[in-house]
């Protein structure tokens, strides 16, 4: 049998048997990465970050942090640059990204120092006594924003934030465009959102001055990061060793992210001359790991007037954060050769921008620009039925390629499918009739109740020279090709005759070592349980390439096929050590049941042939030894670019077809789904049951995505979504039914047939849904552009005009209003002193000192500049702030503008404020104030639902402590501040 | 996202607590069940001094009626309350209210008289209280007790004062009809908006959390079916309804409008 | 007894069974006393903020986020962990056998949590329907699995041990 192709049917026992990793994970036994030994000596690291969108980073003083006992050292910017370079990207661009930021700051939660100590706990009483300065500068926070010319310049170098700008043209996407009869059109911005493994990042790095760096962290791949941790580290890649735990915490892509944290974490080893540890908390992972990238797209079709797509051009701004950081603008390109999803659609323009914004740096995460593709794709087939008349599954057949192998525009080879047939199916096996009759009934009840629908490819196994199609042709040539997937494995046998695989797909929770053992298992007619399958990754001993780790959905298509291969030379070699003791004929021997056996001929075990290579070698017949063998396999369809820039930028391509019912919930309007059939053709299915896990779990991210979760930033550039409580990942109720159909076709392209499965649900299901709200939306709105995630907020919004305010009740009030980060209000007061009381009382420190609650050390540097060290809070939350105060438009004694900054440990806060005294006609002042408050930092990230109320509290108490000193409400002020607020706000 | 270093004692008695609490001043915090407070300790966002343990306190776990009303002391986790079989009779509100309370395993731990202290302006012990009507039991060097509408003042802003600590919440049992609902983004959310209808004969009083800083009450003597959508719309543009990043204040006041109806509809059906 | 910041104080606690004594500072949360001190790492962190169940024990026989509370806090209690589980090494017990049976677990990060929020469920509640085991189950985030196989597996596993109870 030739390589790469096999007899070997679907595991049936695989699907059936147990998982070998389950009894460690379930008894507590695992060994995540907070779980293995430490090094004596070691120290445990923690990470300050800036609180500022965007800022100058002045001046740091360390001194009384160092001078904590238990602090071993504060390294900043400065410190880690003497022993670490910026970090490597894939696009040539004036940006040079540090671990530590040295002189500016460019998103809320960059690093700006680490301290090194005894425990984690000591190393964060030490954060507290850093001192740092920032002078902050205006942010920019969205991608279209981030492109204007007055748009605020993230890095100095390069003049503007476009990091890059290509269009690509296949066919001729411009004429045929033009003489369509229809063009219709869909804008979307795609929210930032993440996949948030349960495990956080961990790193544990030493470094010695002979042997090089040791790092072991939950990384996951791409193995290409080495290279950039390696430059980054100053070091050759030979003098870089890196290492996996045993186990890991779920990845989804986002441990990929770890990496800068690595080079930073190895660069404190050096410095500090100990092995150094960091686990990262969940504020920290939520505001600044990293995140899916947001993208503003408008996509055109021109189509006929049955529905058929003639051209597709796509207009798509990535918002990558702050810094273009490796493999970025990855996301942006994975999908490259499928840019027309499951269609034939022979015209196709693409332009592709890439900005930088003031957000945290983006990176793979589980659907990796899928999402963000097929969201804008089939919300235009959507579009296209309900402009043309037409149904939208009508729309959807008409287009779907039909015939395969296919090659699309932009150069993606098909390899398998049969998608009308997987139509045809998900529709008459998932009861679509009586999706339509339910939704029919619920129409004449009143209710809005919508169908949807989404067809979307799921590319697998990406082409690692995908990336290169953001440079032109020139660029390409010069820099040479790149291009392949190239995968590993290892296969050994011990002196015992027992097996051991080592596999490179880093993985993190898949089941990778039951499927590859039970693959080994029936090549070698052995029991899965006697195969031992080893997942920690070692690159100082493992065989490995840049394509190592777990991403792309590679390892049933790729891992598993060099595993086949591996254990297919193994078979052979030990074939041909059993064919003179079986009858001479190495192509007639079965390795079944723990041996090997030849008709007419009493079976060998197993174990002795194997282990006769270790034992006797000298007996062995030519062609050698039978002890380990490596295979190093690529798939050949994965070429790199052409000059026409056509890529196929991933190996396999499964399909998916999805259709669901939802219902907004007239007392709510959160979207309740009612069905979800979801059809996949993966190819061949080597294990159900991991297969069902695989396509269950995209499905809980993607409803996360749809419904619920968003790394939302304010205007300002504030995070806010820094718990679990402010980016609410579903849990077990928010999940609905799903009902998954499938349907084979086996992939003539790797050596199992198999193609990934793990991604497709992220990218079919956030659109399927937002169809489906879209569809019961229709009859009250008409067609609405949707953006995620679906809350039932937005939903209101969508629905109507709100009940008017009653004529009777109070005038609606003008009330701070948030949406976080950005804060304003206003309020009144009345007292009994005169206007130039009031005003005195304003303009000298001492009273201020005394009305300000908590305030120290009030100092007036210039005439309109007063400073103070200010504890400021509400209930027990507290904390000293630096404020600064600033009076500017002063008109003695009628008005001014106070402009007040205030830093501390919980965050940032800016507030600019304008008090007007107006004499009362019997005596007396009244005091009128209207505020607009920026709240930035840790306060904000995790207190986001409480900071309206919070400013409001805190400017409240000031001006009724003003109030109080010019002789306004005088007893038991603070026991009745709240119903006093009240009153006084209006 | 470890905590800032304080010293910790058990207290043995609430008046030991209370001198603890007056002999630290104000950086000292009751630590009861610390579903709340342990979060924010995590986070350094409080910080105190010295946590005063008073789980250990004797007889203070167990609710009990008294004078027309449920007292539950402060040592009383919510799970034990909502464990009472009598409870959906004595209280129907709480027994409605409580299962929304964050989730088995926080309720578990925290305790309904530290709800009531935290002052969140969306949980929902507090807003029954409000609701019903009931006291807070205070203790410092004297006793008193104060209705639950004076005691909370702001936004976790209460009437305690340095040295004082709550004894018991007690919750009247009524024999109207009362009904709780809640919107969250997921179930064992901080609620978006949760209400909380009384009735008794033609009365209707309704409770908003969620909105405003502390619950907000609103008391018709009458609401019959034409008046009832404009009553409840006149109180959703009366709140203080903002937005931030779960919801914004339309959100908040269609909240309030429809969930509204809905609990008034549902206590009047159980009156 | 005041405890001070400054210094570390002895704590004992039954965990699983065996009563252990170690040394504390009170600010140091029962989670890290587990894994750290104890070197029960079995329990895991996932958020430290109490939303993501992850480090669920019993104390006392109840369920209780460990991050969110101090290690002198439990200071005399009993405590479960997922290593108490197994009826004996290399055994698993009805729960966990029926978590593996259903794949109820992927990365296996949020799994010791959720085993000790049902293990207490399946003791006060024999027979759980769905609805209640999600209610018990929303305690906890996982990211890998959409939930299911989890219901799936406690709903069989309850069956099960019934089956077992009534059989003995």
């Amino acid at each position: 049998m030739p390589e790469g192709e096999t007899d070997v049917a679907p595991f049936d026992k695989a699907s059936a048997s147990l998982r070998v990793e389950d009894p460690a994970l379930l008894s507590g036994r695992a060994r995540f990465i907070d779980d293995l030994p430490e090094p004596a000596g070691t120290l445990h690291a923690a990470i300050l970050r800036s609180p500022h969108a965007h800022a100058d980073l002045l001046s740091i003083d360390t001194r009384r942090a160092v001078a904590l006992p238990g602090v071993f050292a504060v390294y900043d910017g400065q410190a880690l640059a003497q022993v670490t370079d910026p970090l490597l990207v894939g696009v040539k661009v004036a940006v040079e990204a540090r671990v530590l930021a040295t002189d500016r700051v460019r998103y809320v939660g960059e690093p700006v120092a680490v301290v090194l100590a005894q425990s984690r706990y000591l190393a964060e009483d030490a954060l507290d006594l850093i001192e740092v300065r920032y002078r902050p500068r205006p942010p920019v926070t969205g991608a279209m924003a981030a492109l204007e010319a007055t748009a605020p310049v993230l890095h100095d170098g390069l003049g503007h934030n476009l990091a890059s700008d290509r269009r690509f043209a296949y066919g001729d996407p411009v004429a045929v465009m033009a003489r369509a009869p229809h063009r219709v059109s869909v804008q979307i911005d795609y929210p930032r959102n993440s996949c948030t493994p349960m495990e956080t990042y961990g790193v544990l790095a030493s470094h010695d001055p002979d042997e090089g760096f040791d790092i072991l962290a939950n990384f996951q791949g791409p193995f290409s990061i080495h290279a950039v941790l390696a430059r980054a580290l100053k070091v050759a890649g030979n003098r870089l060793r890196l290492r996996t735990p045993p186990h890991s915490g779920g990845s989804f892509g986002v441990k990929q992210g770890v990496f800068p944290s690595m080079v930073l974490m190895a660069g404190c080893a050096r410095l500090a001359g100990r092995p150094v540890k960091w686990i990262e908390d969940r504020l920290e992972h939520l505001t600044a790991s990293v995140s899916a990238t947001a993208r503003s797209t408008t996509l055109t079709a021109g189509v006929d007037a049955d529905g058929r797509i003639l051209a597709l051009d796509w207009d798509q701004v990535e918002d990558v954060g702050a810094y273009v950081r490796a493999p970025e603008p990855a996301t942006l390109y994975r999908m490259h050769g499928n840019m027309c999803g499951a269609y034939d659609i022979a015209h196709l323009a693409i332009r592709n921008r890439v900005v930088m914004t003031n957000k945290t740096p983006t990176g793979l995460n589980r659907g990796f620009g899928g999402p963000q593709v097929y969201f804008a794709l089939e919300r235009l087939t959507a579009r296209i039925a309900q402009e043309l008349g037409l149904d939208p599954v009508a729309v959807i057949r008409r287009n779907l390629v039909s015939a395969f192998p296919y090659r699309t525009a932009s150069g993606a080879v098909y390899d398998s499918g049969d998608y009308h047939r997987a139509l045809d199916l998900a529709l008459a096996d998932g009861r679509y009739d009586a999706l339509r009759a339910q939704q029919a009934q619920a129409r004449a009840e009143g209710r809005l109740f919508g169908i949807g629908h989404a067809a979307v490819v799921e590319p697998s196994v990406s082409n690692m020279g995908y990336l290169s199609t953001v440079l032109t042709p020139q660029e390409r040539a010069k820099a040479g090709p790149k291009n392949g997937a190239q995968s590993a494995a290892t296969i050994s046998v011990d002196p015992t005759g027992a097996v051991t695989v080592q596999i490179d797909s880093v993985p993190q929770g898949q089941g990778h070592q039951s499927v590859a053992a039970a693959l080994v298992a029936d090549l070698l007619g052995l029991d899965p349980a006697q195969v031992r399958v080893v997942a920690e990754f070692d690159t100082a001993k493992d065989a490995w390439s840049i394509a190592a780790g777990n991403y792309s959905s590679r390892f049933a298509a790729a891992s598993l096929g060099a595993v086949q291969l591996a254990t297919q030379r193994l078979r052979d070699r030990l074939a041909a050590i059993a064919a003179p003791m079986l009858g001479g004929d190495p192509a007639a021997l079965r390795f079944a049941d723990g041996a090997i056996s030849a008709p007419g001929h009493k079976p060998i075990p197993f174990a002795r042939v194997a282990s006769a290579s270790h034992w006797a070698p000298g007996t062995l017949p030519a062609g050698g030894a039978a002890i380990r063998e490596t295979a190093i396999w690529t798939p050949d369809p994965l070429a790199a670019p052409d000059e026409q820039d056509g890529i196929n930028s991933s190996l396999c391509h499964g399909f998916i077809f999805d259709f669901c019912g939802v219902e907004i919930d007239p007392l709510t309007h959160a979207v309740k789904v009612h069905r979800y059939v979801s059809m996949h053709d993966c190819g061949r299915i080597l294990h159900a049951g991991m297969v069902e896990g695989q396509v269950r779990g995209g499905f809980a991210h993607a409803i996360g995505a749809a419904l619920y979760e968003e790394l939302a930033y304010a205007p300002d550039g504030a995070f806010l979504a820094g718990t679990f409580a402010d980016y609410p990942v579903p849990t077990a109720h928010e999940i609905p039914p799903l009902e998954i159909l499938h349907l084979e076709t086996p992939s003539p392209v790797t050596p199992t047939g198999a193609k990934g499965v793990g991604e497709g649900n992220c990218m079919s299901t956030p659109v399927c849904i937002a169809n489906a709200v879209a569809d019961a939306l229709a009859p009250v709105t008409g067609w609405v552009e949707l953006t995620l995630p679906l809350t039932p907020a937005r939903i209101a919004d969508l629905i109507g005009p709100e009940p008017a305010a009653p004529r009777t009740s109070a005038v609606p009030r003008a009330l701070p209003q948030g949406g976080g980060g950005g804060l304003t209000g206003q309020g009144r007061a009345r007292v009994q002193a005169s206007p130039q009381q009031v005003w005195d009382i304003l303009m000298d420190p001492d009273q201020l000192a005394a009305i300000i609650p908590g305030a120290q050390g009030v100092t007036r540097p210039a005439p309109d500049r007063f400073t103070a060290e200010v504890i400021l809070g509400v209930g027990p939350v507290k904390g000293r702030y630096t404020v600064e105060v600033a009076l500017s438009d002063l008109s003695p004694p009628q008005s001014a503008v106070l402009s007040g900054r205030a830093l501390g440990a919980l965050g940032s806060g800016e507030r600019v404020g304008h008090v007007t005294l107006t004499p009362l006609p019997g005596g007396g002042t009244e005091i009128a104030y209207t505020y607009d408050a920026r709240i930035g930092g840790k306060v904000a990230a995790v207190g986001g639902r409480l900071l309206d109320g919070a400013a409001r509290m805190i400017i409240g108490q000031f001006f009724a402590a003003l109030g109080r000193r010019a002789g306004g409400q005088r007893a038991g002020w603070l026991a009745r501040l709240g119903a006093w607020l009240r009153e006084a706000t209006e | 996202m470890k905590p800032a270093a304080f010293d910790y004692i058990r207290a043995r008695s609430l008046d030991e607590a209370t001198a603890l609490l007056r002999a630290e001043g104000g950086d000292a915090r009751i630590l009861a069940g610390g579903q709340s407070l342990m979060a924010m300790i995590n986070m350094r966002l409080v910080r105190p001094t010295l946590l005063i343990d008073v789980m250990q306190v004797p007889d203070a776990a167990t609710p009990r009626l008294e004078g027309g009303a449920l007292v539950v002391p402060l040592g009383t986790r919510q799970a034990a309350v909502l464990a009472r079989p009598t409870l959906a009779a004595e209280v129907p509100l709480l027994a409605q209210a409580l299962p929304w309370v964050g989730h088995v395993q926080t309720r578990a731990r925290g305790t309904v008289c530290g709800s009531v202290a935290h002052a969140d302006p969306s949980a929902e012990i507090p807003l029954v209280l409000a609701a019903l009507g009931g006291a807070v039991h205070i203790r410092g060097r004297k006793r008193r007790i104060v209705p639950v509408a004076e005691f909370l003042t702001g936004m976790m802003q209460t009437a305690l004062t340095d040295g004082e600590l709550i004894e018991a919440v007690s919750f009247p049992c009524h024999t109207g009809g009362q009904a709780f609902a809640e919107y969250g983004r997921r179930h064992g959310d901080f609620a978006l908006v949760a209400v909380a209808a009384v009735v008794s004969g033609p009365a209707v009083r309704l409770a908003v959390g969620g909105v405003n800083d502390t619950p907000a009450l609103r008391d018709w003597p009458a609401l019959d079916e034409a008046q009832i959508d404009d009553a409840l719309n006149d109180l959703a543009w009366s709140l203080e309804a903002r937005t931030d990043l779960h919801a914004t204040a339309r959100l908040r006041r269609d909240l309030v409008r429809r969930l509204g109806r809905h609990v008034i509809e549902r206590a009047r059906a159980c009156a | 007894m005041r405890l001070t910041a400054a210094q570390r104080h002895k704590v004992s606690i039954t965990l699983n069974g065996q009563t252990v004594t170690a040394e504390a500072e009170p600010r140091l949360l029962l989670s890290d006393f587990l894994r750290q001190t104890l070197a029960a790492r079995g329990t895991h962190v996932g958020c430290e903020h109490g939303v993501c169940g992850a480090c669920t024990v019993l104390i006392d026989g109840a369920p209780a986020r460990s991050c969110l509370t101090l290690a002198v806090q439990a200071d005399g209690c009993r405590v479960d962990t997922v290593e108490g589980l197994a009826p004996a090494t290399g055994r698993l017990s009805a729960l966990q056998a029926a978590f593996q049976r259903h794949h109820a677990l992927q990365c296996g990060f949020c799994t010791p949590g959720i085993l000790m929020s049902m293990d207490h469920l399946l003791a006060h509640d024999p027979t759980p329907d769905e609805a209640r085991i999600r209610e018990v189950l929303s305690g906890h985030l996982c990211r890998c699995t959409g939930y299911h196989p989890i219901i799936a597996a406690v709903t069989e596993a309850a069956a099960r041990i019934q089956a077992e109870t009534n059989h003995a």
